[in-house]
């Protein structure tokens, strides 16, 4: 098996997930979109790990399997407030900061 | 090796396939099923390449977890379950190519860079995932363990119901 | 990490002989009231008593748990006299390091036991308990005091509306210095150090919806944060001087040299500036009356038993360090004697002019502690201890009482609110009575054997006959005498106007509780008896087994890990000298209070034409003292405020003359540039060109302002475009 078809994979993925977070506007799919990044970034991270023979790689994924278990759990909460107090959680009306 | 190969094709073309109707399809519950095929594929990947134990971490943390939260948000967010909320900006130009210059770079990037380097998928036991993670990456562990926390005391107190209101 | 080390410890617990069991799980004592404190927190509210039982309950465990260690290393060290304790603390657990260190010449070592706690590269840290006489005896203290604070709390607080929350920070603050003094490594006691830190942060905090309480509580705590930037850079020079974080292994490197003496000098002033805030010594003790404003039990736990003689202790812990690196044997005069010896004129002096009875005793505290620091400082470490022993007991004993004397009259104010509360308060008096004289050292009570060892372990004694000590301290030697006058001068005047006279306050106070009176009594009984625990050699009224027990107990002979200091021979003569001085301060003040002052009227707190309405220097002398040596003035106008101010004085002059005339040149500048090309160049070209820059800025502003839609996924587009053609870039050139 070549290294390059997990790392090919791995960035097709994270081209999907940069996709979907710039072109959805519901919040809950830019979170799903954001999970797409993080699992192509572990890929990369799994395949580099048995290409050197070292578990480093699955323990780095370990980590970005727990800090993206917080991130949903965080984001889905902000989106929970915005659409509690929007009663939407469309994107494109979320700009306070609009200049 | 050939069956590594094909087993890789399939499951590739699978995930590909699934990640584009994740950020295509118009129902968050389909994009959310949809989701879980891609991870179910990244890990059958983890186990094809023998890192077994983060291939079991994400089927359970995963598929297990994530998804039911994101199920959760789905419910809790959609009061009536007609479309008439667009799920898409109307221009996607500027997604679409933003997604394929960076397509376009790794690929160059990684063609040029790795181009036919073997990966030999030695299977790396649990004992010495574990071995590791407790010795050598004990202080990251206990820091993501209190992130973790953190998260979870922080996602109450940003969702939690203010009182009387 | 917690976990880990009880399953470490257990599996150790089962390779020992019983008999030294307490010893070798002496980890317990911190762990009760830290699981105290988390079932507080979150169950506290449920039970009958608020949390309270738990708490009581956590800190007695601890404290029985502290009396069988302390019986089971004495009966090692008396064993150990008698010629056959080698070798038998050699514990063969498989995996830990357990082991005693230095038994090689006779002397019983301490007793460490310690995990693995994380490796970092090539170096392990290491976490464990280390156990020897200084241990058992600040366990001893620490609990004993602790379990009678909060006994007493549950009266003295009770209604409060954060009951429950007290009690789970007086447990984990007993938790803390638990954990604090039984540390095998150096790390540990940083972290036990902070742990107090923040505890008493909370507690001096507890009522902190006035402002001056939080307030207190913030001074406290950014005091203390100045040293322990000492704490961490000292203990980083010591890793890195000893190679270890244990503290056997660093006190050996600097005792047997092989760390050099200017790494030892430099780690030993760090560790100065920490005690010097930690212990309140001059001149970062401000904090310490300030922190007063807390609830009395906490007034009476901080300064009598943990947070303060948490700086003792750490020089004690750390004594090859200090004794090495200042010298102190055979020199007259160092950086720890000194500030010990300022420190207690300074408190001694500063408790004078305080009106609140918390006050007088804070800094009755800051004057004791630097009594101790002073005898680390010459050498005197067993006095030291000793004192710190002593003190604890009926230091507690005042503060309790203090506060059982504001229970009754709602009020801190000696002068307003108080007198004359002997007949009305006869329990809370004879207890006070017991601690005052303890503390003014008069024989037979507690303080009398301390202060008297410590006098003697200056060394600087010379004109009194005796000999020994590690050098000739006279400078130390006279400050603590002229303490030892202000002592009891001070004490009398508290004394006077809290129980004597008549009643000044309003409504009729009445005797404290049960609750309050049991503990007093408890350590009013602690400061007459305490001090017998170490008769000094050559008392002929008692059994020569009786004699030096305290030294032969806490300091470890014969090891490596420990300075040989050499010991003063106790003088008769001394001693009657420094009673005959405390005796002057107690009779001058009862002569001021008891006679002048009361002749004019019962209710009279000081003299109508008092020496500081008569003479400019008293009044000078007065005023300097109510404004504490204008220390606080010189850190909050003059250290800050220089900083404050010159230096946004600096920054705007900065602006004003260097940012803005090399603004103003460069226009004046471009102005005649400006006008060369005028003249030169076509005045319809300029033109042109200059509105058409104003027309391209506008319409790029307009199409810029455009971008700043406050759309977060736009935002990521442009982020995502960036970062992929800088990728793209850097693949490119490399």
């Amino acid at each position: 098996m070549l290294l390059n078809e997990m790392l090919l994979l791995g960035a097709v993925l994270f081209c999907i997930g940069v996709y979907g977070v710039l072109a959805r506007r519901n919040g809950v799919l830019v979170l799903m979109s954001i999970e797409l990044i993080l699992n192509a970034v572990n890929i990369n991270l799994v395949a580099f790990g048995a290409f050197h023979d070292n578990v480093m790689g699955q323990i780095f994924a370990l980590f970005v399997i727990t800090v993206a278990a917080a991130e949903v759990g965080i984001g889905l909460a902000i989106v929970l407030l915005l659409y509690r107090n929007r009663r939407s959680i469309d994107l494109d009306q979320v700009d306070l900061m609009k200049g | 090796m050939i069956a590594e190969h094909v087993a890789f094709g399939i499951i590739a073309a699978v995930m590909v396939a699934s990640a584009l109707r994740v950020v295509t399809t118009r129902d968050i519950v389909h994009a959310a099923l949809y989701l879980v095929i891609v991870l179910a594929g990244v890990a059958a990947l983890f186990l094809l390449v023998g890192a077994e134990f983060t291939g079991i971490t994400q089927v359970l943390i995963y598929i297990g977890a994530v998804i039911v939260l994101f199920l959760f948000g789905i419910m809790l967010t959609r009061s009536d379950f007609d479309q008439d909320e667009e799920t898409d900006h109307k221009r996607k130009f500027p997604a679409i190519l933003t997604a394929l210059l960076l397509l376009a770079v790794m690929i160059g990037a990684l063609v040029d860079r790795f181009g036919d380097m073997e990966l030999d998928a030695a299977p790396q036991t649990t004992a010495e995932v574990s071995d590791e993670l407790f010795s050598q990456y004990i202080v990251p562990f206990e820091a993501v363990s209190v992130l973790l926390l953190a998260a979870l005391i922080g996602a109450i107190v940003i969702a939690r119901r203010e009182e009387g209101g | 990490m917690l976990s880990a080390n009880i399953a470490a410890a257990e599996t150790a617990g089962k390779a020992v002989a019983a008999s030294g069991w307490f010893l070798e799980n002496a980890w317990l004592i911190w762990l009760f009231p830290a699981v105290s404190f988390l079932l507080i927190l979150l169950f506290g509210k449920r039970f009958p008593r608020g949390g309270s039982e738990i708490g009581i309950a956590a800190v007695g465990a601890s404290f029985v748990f502290g009396l069988i260690t302390a019986i089971q290393w004495i009966s090692e060290v008396e064993g150990a006299s008698g010629g056959s304790a080698e070798g038998e603390y050699a514990l063969g657990a498989g995996g830990l390091a357990a082991a005693a260190e230095g038994e090689a010449s006779g002397g019983v070592g301490a007793l460490t036991r310690s995990i693995t706690w994380l490796t970092n590269g090539a170096e392990a840290i290491g976490a464990g308990i280390m156990i020897d006489g200084l241990a058992v005896m600040m366990i001893f203290v620490v609990t004993v005091v602790s379990l009678l604070v909060h006994i007493y709390s549950t009266d003295y607080v009770a209604g409060d509306r954060r009951y429950t929350h007290f009690f789970a920070f007086l447990s984990l603050f007993t938790a803390s210095m638990l954990f604090f003094v039984t540390a095998s490594t150096t790390i540990q006691m940083l972290v036990g150090w902070e742990l107090v830190g923040v505890c008493s942060f909370v507690l001096i905090g507890h009522w902190w919806e006035e402002k001056d309480n939080s307030d207190a509580a913030l001074k406290a705590f950014f005091t203390n944060r100045v040293g322990d930037m000492g704490i961490i850079i000292g203990v980083s020079i010591l890793f890195f001087g000893a190679g270890t974080f244990d503290v056997i292994g660093v006190n050996e490197a600097a005792i047997n040299g092989s760390m050099s003496h200017t790494v030892t000098l430099a780690a030993a002033l760090c560790l100065t500036a920490a005690v010097m805030s930690k212990s309140g010594q001059f001149f970062l003790h401000t904090w310490l009356p300030d922190a007063m404003a807390g609830p009395t039990p906490v007034s009476a736990l901080i300064h009598a038993a943990t947070m303060v003689v948490a700086g003792v202790f750490m020089v004690a812990r750390l004594y090859g360090v200090f004794f090495e690196g200042y010298a102190i044997g055979g020199s007259s005069i160092n950086t720890l004697a000194l500030i010990g010896g300022l420190t207690t004129l300074v408190g001694a002096t500063l408790a004078f002019v305080q009106n609140d009875i918390k006050r007088v005793l804070a800094y009755s505290t800051v004057s004791q502690l630097g009594y101790m620091v002073m005898a680390l400082g010459v050498g005197a470490w067993t006095a030291a201890l000793f004192h710190l022993f002593t003190h604890a007991f009926f230091k507690a004993c005042l503060f309790l009482g203090s506060g059982s004397v504001s229970h009754a009259v709602h009020s801190f104010d000696m002068k307003k609110d108080m007198g004359g509360l002997r007949k009305a308060m006869p329990h809370t008096y004879r207890t006070f009575m017991l601690g005052t004289v303890a503390l003014a050292g008069l024989p037979i009570l507690s303080g009398f054997w301390s202060k008297d060892e410590i006098l003697a372990g200056t060394g600087g004694w010379g004109l009194f006959g005796g000999t020994g000590g590690n050098g000739a301290y006279t400078v130390m030697l006279a400050m603590g005498m002229i303490t030892a006058a202000l002592t009891g001068a001070y004490m009398t005047r508290v004394v006077y106007l809290t129980f004597f006279g008549e009643f000044r306050g309003h409504g009729t106070p009445h005797e404290s509780g049960p609750r309050i009176i049991v503990p007093l009594w408890i350590l009013g009984g602690m400061a007459v008896v305490a001090g017998f625990i170490n008769l000094p050699a050559g008392f002929q009224l008692v059994p020569e087994s009786w004699e030096e027990k305290f030294l032969q107990w806490v300091e470890p002979v014969g090891v490596s890990y420990f300075p040989s200091i050499a010991h003063a021979t106790p003088s008769w003569t001394l001693a009657i000298v420094s009673v005959i001085v405390a005796l002057i301060g107690i009779g001058a003040a009862y002569y001021y209070y008891f006679v002048r002052v009361r002749a004019v009227s019962p209710v009279a707190t000081e003299l109508p034409d008092g020496p500081t309405s008569r003479s400019a220097v008293a009044r000078l002398g007065h005023r300097i003292l109510v404004n504490k040596y204008y220390l606080d003035w010189l850190y909050t106008t003059v250290i800050v405020g220089f900083i404050k101010g010159p230096l946004a004085k600096a920054a705007y002059w900065t602006n004003q003359n260097v940012i803005d005339r090399v603004v103003n040149e460069a226009g004046t500048r471009s102005v005649q540039a400006g006008n060369v090309v005028y003249h030169k160049v076509d005045q319809l070209v300029v033109d042109g060109i200059v509105n058409a820059a104003g027309k391209i800025s506008d319409s790029s502003g307009e199409e810029l302002r455009r971008i700043q839609t406050g759309k977060v996924q736009q935002y990521a587009a442009i982020m995502f475009i960036a970062a992929t053609i800088l990728a793209g870039i850097f693949i490119i050139v490399i």
